[in-house]
């Protein structure tokens, strides 16, 4: 703040402090006695007179000490322009000393399990109390409490991964984020309505529920040119791309004609956000074991 | 007594009483128009771009601000569940300021990118889909009506006006930029960059 600004605020606080101080005794100048009487101030409206009495004491030293403490309080916090304070507080400083001193209190916690494996953390009941905590504050919104997810969000209690269920891959997944993408009609952009019905029909077939054998027979070229890439020429999936395998019961999208169809002519983008820098390594290390340990 | 001057004299007194009560405003606000830390954007700040502002103001047709602060305070407690608190230059291209006062649901001040786009509009169309205990109203309406792209130029430029620093070619193709778009795209287009320029967490 300039020097000028700095001038103006603390004239401006001081003038009003000593201002109600000086409007007190100003005020106060006519008074003669110190105890009430029967006084008045002598003037009289519609026959109504006042009292010409000092003021309650304790109100009148309660004023005083209203003055005193803000100019105490001046003193001892950044009120008056560039003047720092004696206590040199800020609300930055505040906020730092709170964090350390929290850093300091859980920080160790969270800090012996940041180096233990996954594996072994996911067996350490303390450590999996944690964790269930943090799931349910950062990843519950999406996953579901119980981690068991919905339409378009992945459960995580089966043993069904998009991305990988390794140690490994569900770190990478919680640190960096994973976006999803399946481009509608897969890479065959000009793909025909009837064709969108052929690749859907033999989808379905891959768990024996094709509505139209024919058009489930013409799907599998179709499928060749346009889901293979990402999909596998079996349609089991591929980890890489997060493309789900279409050959079990498990569909994030649903699993009937109708949703299929959808999916196919619409495409779904999805995305985890990444955590990293939102939770500290030590909490996404006790996480990742939260999340292996419901499916293992 | 003197008193009677002022007691009598009706003008004299609401020039007294202005002065006093101007005491705090003059201390406390004014300098505010002229401390540059208050008014300069911090590093990388972009003013919203038409279907974000769009968005904003469908954020405040809809009353989200009454619900949703957005304001992280520098208390431990606020920083640990959403992140850096809010620094003044943040603000600068808000008009008006959307802080709020009263969290019903949580601070959104740095929301954006902390959820999916298919989880906000999956929220915002049935919450208690995603968040059963949630409290908050559906939009649904949302879905099905398009941005109204006649007045978007017109909106560019009266935050130009006000200091937002848009080019002409911006207000130009903003029509543009938000015609056909979906209400709900620009809300969570809005959503989605809300506090990301400040990203880290502390």
């Amino acid at each position: 703040m300039s020097t000028f600004w700095s001038i103006w605020i603390s004239t401006l606080v001081l003038v009003v402090v000593f201002g109600c101080w000086w409007l007190l005794y100003a005020t106060r100048k006519s008074q003669t006695t110190d105890v009430e009487t029967e006084r008045t101030t002598g003037h009289s409206f519609d026959g109504i007179e006042e009292y010409d009495n000092p003021l309650p004491k304790w109100w009148f030293y309660l004023y005083v000490a209203t003055c005193v403490f803000a100019l105490g309080y001046l003193a001892l916090y950044p009120g008056l322009g560039n003047y720092k304070g004696l206590l040199g507080w800020t609300s930055t400083n505040q906020w730092e000393a709170e964090v350390a001193a929290a850093d300091e209190k859980y920080g160790e916690i969270y800090a012996q399990f940041g180096e233990t494996p996954v594996v072994e953390l996911a067996k350490n009941d303390d450590a999996m109390k944690i964790g269930q905590r943090l799931f349910v504050n950062n990843c519950a919104v999406c996953h579901g409490s119980a981690g068991r997810g919905q339409v378009g969000f992945p459960n995580l209690t089966d043993d069904d991964w998009l991305w990988g269920g390794t140690p490994d891959a569900i770190l990478e997944t919680l640190h960096n984020g994973r976006q999803g993408n399946m481009p509608a009609k897969g890479v065959m952009p000009n793909m025909s309505s009837e064709q969108v019905d052929q690749v859907v029909n033999y989808v379905l077939s891959f768990s024996g529920r094709e509505k139209d054998a024919a058009a489930a027979e013409a799907g599998e070229a179709v499928f060749a040119q346009a889901c293979v890439a990402c999909h596998g020429p079996e349609g089991k999936g591929m980890e890489a791309m997060g493309a789900p395998n279409l050959t079990d019961d498990i569909w994030l999208y649903g699993s009937t004609y109708k949703w299929i169809r959808d999916t196919v002519e619409n495409g779904r983008q999805n995305e985890m956000p990444a955590q990293g820098g939102r939770m500290s390594d030590d909490q996404i290390q006790i996480l990742a074991a939260y999340v292996y340990s419901l499916s293992n | 007594m003197r008193h009677d001057i002022i007691e009598k004299n009706i003008g004299l007194m609401i020039v007294f009483i202005t002065l006093v009560i101007s005491g705090g405003f003059l201390a406390e606000v004014v300098p505010l128009f002229f401390i540059k830390e208050v008014n300069e954007p911090i590093e990388g700040l972009e003013p919203l771009t038409a279907l974000e502002l769009e968005g904003r103001d469908i954020y405040i047709r809809e009353g989200c601000h009454v619900c949703h602060t957005q304001q992280i305070r520098p208390f431990r407690a606020e920083t640990e569940r959403y992140g850096h608190y809010s620094v003044a230059g943040e603000f600068v291209y808000d008009r008006p300021f959307l802080w709020g006062s009263k969290r019903t649901g949580p601070d959104l001040a740095r929301v954006g990118g902390r959820y999916s786009d298919a989880w906000q509009r999956q929220h915002l169309y049935d919450p208690r889909s995603v968040v059963p205990e949630s409290n908050m109203p559906a939009f649904p309406w949302l879905f099905e009506d398009r941005v109204n792209h006649k007045g978007t130029a017109a909106k560019l430029s009266a935050m130009q006006t006000l200091g937002v620093p848009y080019t002409d070619e911006q207000i130009a193709s903003a029509p543009d930029a938000v015609e056909g778009k979906f209400e709900i795209e620009a809300l969570v287009a809005y959503l989605q960059q809300l506090g990301t320029v400040l990203s880290d967490k502390r």
